[in-house]
């Protein structure tokens, strides 16, 4: 079962997800990128039914830019946690996307946020977010560990702390890890943990 | 499980002498994890009159910015702020529309209507209207509330004294049902001001 979890720094937001694409007992693949840049300064962690999660995530990051396009400048992270919610919202009576996200952004005069949004569109800003089986772990570490303005190293090292919680304690544990971090210089990869190398695809 | 028992929440509207008291707890929890412990659940519509919404959190939120959106049109219509009893069933409308694919929630509606007289009312999760003169209770501690309310409640109290009874009949109630708690939120409004108070219970 696929785990999300994001956390709040002192000016940066930092979203992890593990990279496992999975379909009943077989493994597809183990590098899988389930943590999507909308665009300069957002990202947006998903986990959830993989085809839902893949056209979800593009469908919101292509209003993201088109929002851009129309108006000149960007949405900030909370109107576009709201845009998320809305589109969850109308379609969880008809054809509901099954998946959960964990969007993270900075902001030039807010700083970094993160908001959790359920796969049925409840929403609410947080310091600390967890989905998945892992979210048990995650969510207990980070209620032990996460202080407020934590620097990026002491970010990372929780996040490091969990991924071994994870790999430890979970049964059917997700070996490699996608970090990502978004701060004042924007969204960015941050790092794989890795403990199963898939052999390399050739380039397309 | 009930879907309205799936976040987890408990409301209580109770009327004092020219004033009323709205109270929820803080709690959104996805069945027994508890996801935030700040969640907002009372709601301004104007300055004389809060709408509680207990039951699934995205529900609550959608139904939420429907009413908003239909009193701020009200608003400039009418060029003034919407009755309480005006509101109530203008919320009752609203979840009627959806009598075969409902909003799963309860909704707890006070206010102080002409010449500041103090409206309180609940209506089950298709807008049947329940109009009470002492006190209104939802959620998933409803039942421990209306035990509470009912023994701590006398009438024509004063904004303190009601503060201090809502109080404690919302905290009571919610350490006996695992899905609420996490502190309460208590607005006490009164014709000339309204406050706002956090109330620290068991943090379980």
């Amino acid at each position: 079962m696929e785990s999300v979890f994001g956390l709040v720094g002192k000016d940066f937001a930092i979203v992890a997800a593990d990279s496992s694409a999975v379909h009943s007992i077989l493994v597809h693949k183990t590098n899988e990128d389930k943590i999507m840049i909308l665009d300069s300064h957002k990202l947006m962690g998903a986990s959830g039914e993989t085809g839902d999660r893949a056209q979800f995530t593009e469908y919101i990051q292509k209003n993201v830019a088109l929002y851009q396009f129309r108006n000149g400048i960007p949405l900030t992270t909370a109107a576009a946690a709201n845009f998320t919610r809305g589109e969850l919202a109308t379609a969880l009576r008809k054809n509901p996307y099954m998946v959960n996200i964990i969007m993270a952004g900075y902001d030039k005069d807010i700083g970094p946020s993160i908001y959790f949004i359920d796969y049925i569109a409840s929403l609410h800003k947080l310091d600390k977010a967890a989905f998945g089986y892992g979210s048990y772990f995650a969510l207990s570490m980070m209620d032990r560990h996460y202080r407020k303005d934590m620097i990026v190293e002491e970010a990372i090292d929780l996040v490091d702390k969990i991924i071994m919680e994870i790999r430890s304690r979970l049964v059917v544990a997700p070996p490699n890890f996608v970090i990502k971090i978004v701060d004042k210089d924007g969204a960015r990869e941050y790092a794989w943990r890795e403990s199963i190398k898939d052999a390399p695809v050739p380039g397309v | 499980m009930s879907i309205f028992e799936y976040n987890g929440s408990a409301l209580v509207a109770m009327v004092g002498k020219n004033c009323f008291a709205i109270a929820s707890d803080r709690r959104l929890g996805v069945q027994l994890q508890t996801i935030a412990t700040d969640f907002q659940k009372i709601y301004k519509i104007h300055e004389k009159l809060f709408i509680g919404l207990s039951g699934l959190a995205t529900d609550a939120q959608t139904l939420y910015q429907r009413l908003v959106f239909r009193h701020k049109l009200y608003q400039l219509r009418e060029e003034r702020d919407m009755k309480p009893e005006t509101f109530a069933s203008l919320v009752s409308a609203i979840l009627y529309e959806k009598r075969f694919g409902p909003y799963f929630c309860q909704p707890v509606i006070a206010g102080l209507g002409d010449e500041d007289k103090p409206f309180i009312c609940t209506m089950d999760s298709i807008g049947a209207k329940e109009l009470a003169k002492d006190f209104v209770v939802a959620g998933t501690a409803s039942e421990s509330l209306y035990g509470a309310c009912e023994s701590m409640f006398k009438p024509d109290m004063d904004a303190e004294e009601l503060f201090e009874t809502i109080s404690q009949a919302l905290l009571s109630s919610v350490d006996r049902d695992c899905l609420s708690g996490w502190g309460g939120h208590v607005y006490v409004v009164t014709p000339t001001e309204v406050t706002e108070r956090i109330l620290k219970g068991r943090m379980d």
